[in-house]
């Protein structure tokens, strides 16, 4: 087999099938398109990849899609399920529908664009990587976010932000409240411009106004354990 | 003239000297004593029990001369590549961060010269400690510092980490004085803040996500790894089963007394149960779903000795793990360095602000000046001395109950010497056939 797109069908062939195939791919591989077909919900499915190619599932995803993804670019012409994408490292997965919690838990790089909504916890212990959720994010999205982006078209749940760290968070519509030492902060033109090439790399740019978003991020007064904070743990 | 008798000045039993100690610095401070080292409270352990030995209806095997195999096999159940250890004593997981550069290189050296594993801990994988560990564990933890799935690759077993027996429960600390520039940059954190790990992981709760994630990460490395799940003792039966159920290849018991690099002390000294009450619930589980041996069960917390090792592998674990003993091992509370534990308020023996990052062995630091005090090689060959004497010493209890393998030791090789601990470890009380809660007749 070569050049052309590969067709995986998982009402016949096992996941450990697809991924064994998938993870066996050298970086130089000339078979860079992948079809998975009837993927019915199964966990895992594209989880580990290590090689630039693109892998296009045709249905929904259950839980870990595309679960610490280096280099590829996973498409899912549907919903994901809870933490898809997580601890992602590098490369890039697109999420047609809504995904679960804990989207991009962890991920440390990489981008993950979700169409719809994203549940609780979305970009949870985010180390690095960048998110755009087009639609709204659940509940405690972002906690303890330590470093990349987080960029909500729509609204945030409870919690937004709690007990964050370094990371960057936009939000256009309504924030339901903050969590703990999290605050909004000026959006100034250098924040614009962090905001518009990432949505630019989302393939974005002129869907939304930057100027509608919102910045929040830490306000570093938890850094550092102090007695008089104590109601705020 | 007589003097009047009088009566000495007297101490409360319930507010004694280190209480009261306590309630002042609690009133001065306002906040918690946070350390390092597990509990130090007195528990039923493993010194309440004893081996009976051979006699007239058991014959022993020579000393030196007649096998007693120690080897173990850990991860047949799932893993395509599962590992093989020389001795059934492995190296608990510490991370790179509350420990030294030094201080992890030594312990892969020793654990290597010795034919085990060794553990990474909380903050990720170094060159270093993947360089000088022949079979290197690598833990995936709720903070996911320094997650990376190529180091999950280049790893030769998984353990999914739940909690740890210093405290069930709880996440883990590193105060700032220990994130240095390499540290920071390893967890993807600022230099110098407190830095908490989180105490759930961020992607799964309950025993159905737990199986899932197990399956991801065998998916991830090809299901040639071994998957351990470590848990704190706290339901050790239950753990153990759920644990087993959600694709385990090997579970890890940590008991109470379980060393943490730092927690707060009400928190190690009152949450969780003594190593000793947690294996025969751990062993049961496994016995009853038919996968004792199968599954493999590693015990930890409070292992000082060969008949620390051999009283835990007779109540049915597979093998133990160390982590303050193999910390002493290599230099830690070393009384050469009296002067410098009194300077800073401690003395040899009982130094346990591990967290402060000022230990004067250069083990519990980041400080380079104080690392350096630390000669990985020697330190190394001093953990590998010490593991051999553990396995001679579990040898020689081994052969003197007639077992040609240190796994043939069972629960009736063993009594008690307390009501507690024949309860916990449901051996009879010496010299009676009474196991509390068990009907004798």
């Amino acid at each position: 087999m070569s050049g052309g797109a590969q067709t995986v069908d998982l009402a016949s062939a096992s996941l450990r099938d697809l991924n064994a195939a998938l993870h066996a791919l050298p970086h130089d591989t000339n078979m860079t398109r992948w079809h998975v077909r009837n993927p019915d919900g199964r966990h895992a499915i594209a989880a580990g990849l290590t090689a630039p190619v693109r892998v296009e599932i045709d249905g929904h995803a259950g839980y870990y899609c595309a679960g610490m993804n280096m280099a590829a670019t996973v498409i899912v012409r549907g919903n994901a399920g809870t933490g898809v994408a997580e601890n992602m490292m590098s490369g890039r997965v697109h999420v047609l529908g809504d995904a679960s919690q804990s989207a991009g838990a962890s991920a440390h790089g990489g981008l993950l664009l979700i169409e719809g909504n994203a549940a609780a916890r979305c970009g949870i212990s985010l180390k690095g990587a960048d998110i755009v959720v087009k639609g709204s994010v659940g509940h405690m999205s972002a906690f303890m976010a330590q470093s990349g982006t987080l960029a909500v078209f729509g609204d945030a749940g409870e919690g937004f932000g709690d007990s964050i760290y370094e990371a960057h968070l936009y939000v256009r519509g309504r924030v339901a409240s903050l969590g703990a030492d999290c605050i909004e902060k000026p959006m100034r033109d250098h924040h614009r411009a962090e905001l518009l090439a990432l949505l630019s790399e989302a393939g974005a740019a002129g869907a939304v106004d930057v100027g509608a978003f919102r910045r929040y991020g830490s306000a570093r007064t938890l850094y550092t354990f102090h007695v008089d904070n104590a109601a705020a743990y | 003239m007589e003097a009047t008798p009088h009566t000495p000045p007297r101490f409360s039993a319930t507010f004694d000297p280190a209480t009261l100690a306590e309630i002042r610095r609690a009133a001065a401070t306002g906040i918690y004593d946070i350390r390092g080292a597990g509990t130090k409270r007195k528990l039923p352990h493993f010194d309440d029990l004893l081996f009976l030995g051979a006699s007239i209806s058991r014959y022993p095997l020579e000393g030196y001369r007649e096998r007693c195999g120690t080897e173990v096999v850990l991860g047949a159940r799932h893993a395509k590549r599962p590992i093989t250890l020389k001795i059934p004593i492995t190296i608990a997981g510490m991370s790179f961060g509350s420990l030294s550069a030094q201080a992890k290189e030594a312990l892969g050296r020793g654990a290597t010269l010795a034919g085990t594993s060794t553990t990474t801990g909380d903050g990720g994988m170094t060159d270093e400690e993947r360089g000088h560990s022949q079979t290197l564990v690598y833990q995936v933890l709720p903070s996911r510092y320094g997650m990376n799935p190529d180091d999950l690759r280049r790893a030769d077993a998984i353990e999914v980490v739940v909690g740890q027996g210093a405290k069930p429960g709880g996440g883990g600390m590193l105060l700032g004085q220990k994130i240095s520039p390499r540290v920071a940059a390893m967890r993807t954190l600022p230099e110098g803040i407190d830095q908490r790990s989180a105490c759930r992981h961020p992607d799964w709760t309950g025993p159905d996500d737990l199986e899932i994630k197990i399956l991801e990460l065998r998916e991830i490395t090809d299901w040639q790894k071994p998957i351990y799940v470590k848990v704190g003792a706290s339901r050790p039966y239950y753990d153990t089963a759920l644990a087993a159920k959600a694709g385990a290849d090997v579970v890890v018991i940590d008991g109470m007394q379980g060393g943490t690099a730092a927690t707060q002390d009400v928190f190690i000294e009152h949450v969780g149960i003594p190593t000793l009450a947690a294996i025969r619930p751990a062993v049961a589980a496994l016995q009853e779903l038919g996968l004792h041996r199968r599954v493999q069960l590693i015990v930890s917390g409070g292992i000082r000795s060969g008949a620390d090792v051999a009283k835990a592998l007779a109540l049915g674990a597979d093998a133990v793990s160390i982590g303050t003993a193999a910390l002493v091992a290599l230099g830690d509370n070393d009384p050469r360095y009296e002067a410098d534990y009194q300077a800073l308020g401690s003395t040899a023996g009982a130094y346990d602000d591990w967290h402060e990052g000022r230990d004067p062995a250069g083990i519990t630091t980041q400080d380079a000046a104080l690392s350096a005090r630390l000669d990985p090689v020697l330190a190394g060959r001093r953990l590998a001395n010490y593991l051999a004497v553990l396995t001679l010493e579990t040898q020689a209890i081994a052969r003197a109950c007639g077992k040609s393998h240190v796994h043939n030791l069972e629960p009736e090789d063993l009594v008690a010497l307390t009501i507690e601990a024949a309860a916990m470890a449901q051996v009879p009380l010496a010299g009676t056939n009474w196991i509390p809660g068990k009907a004798t007749f």
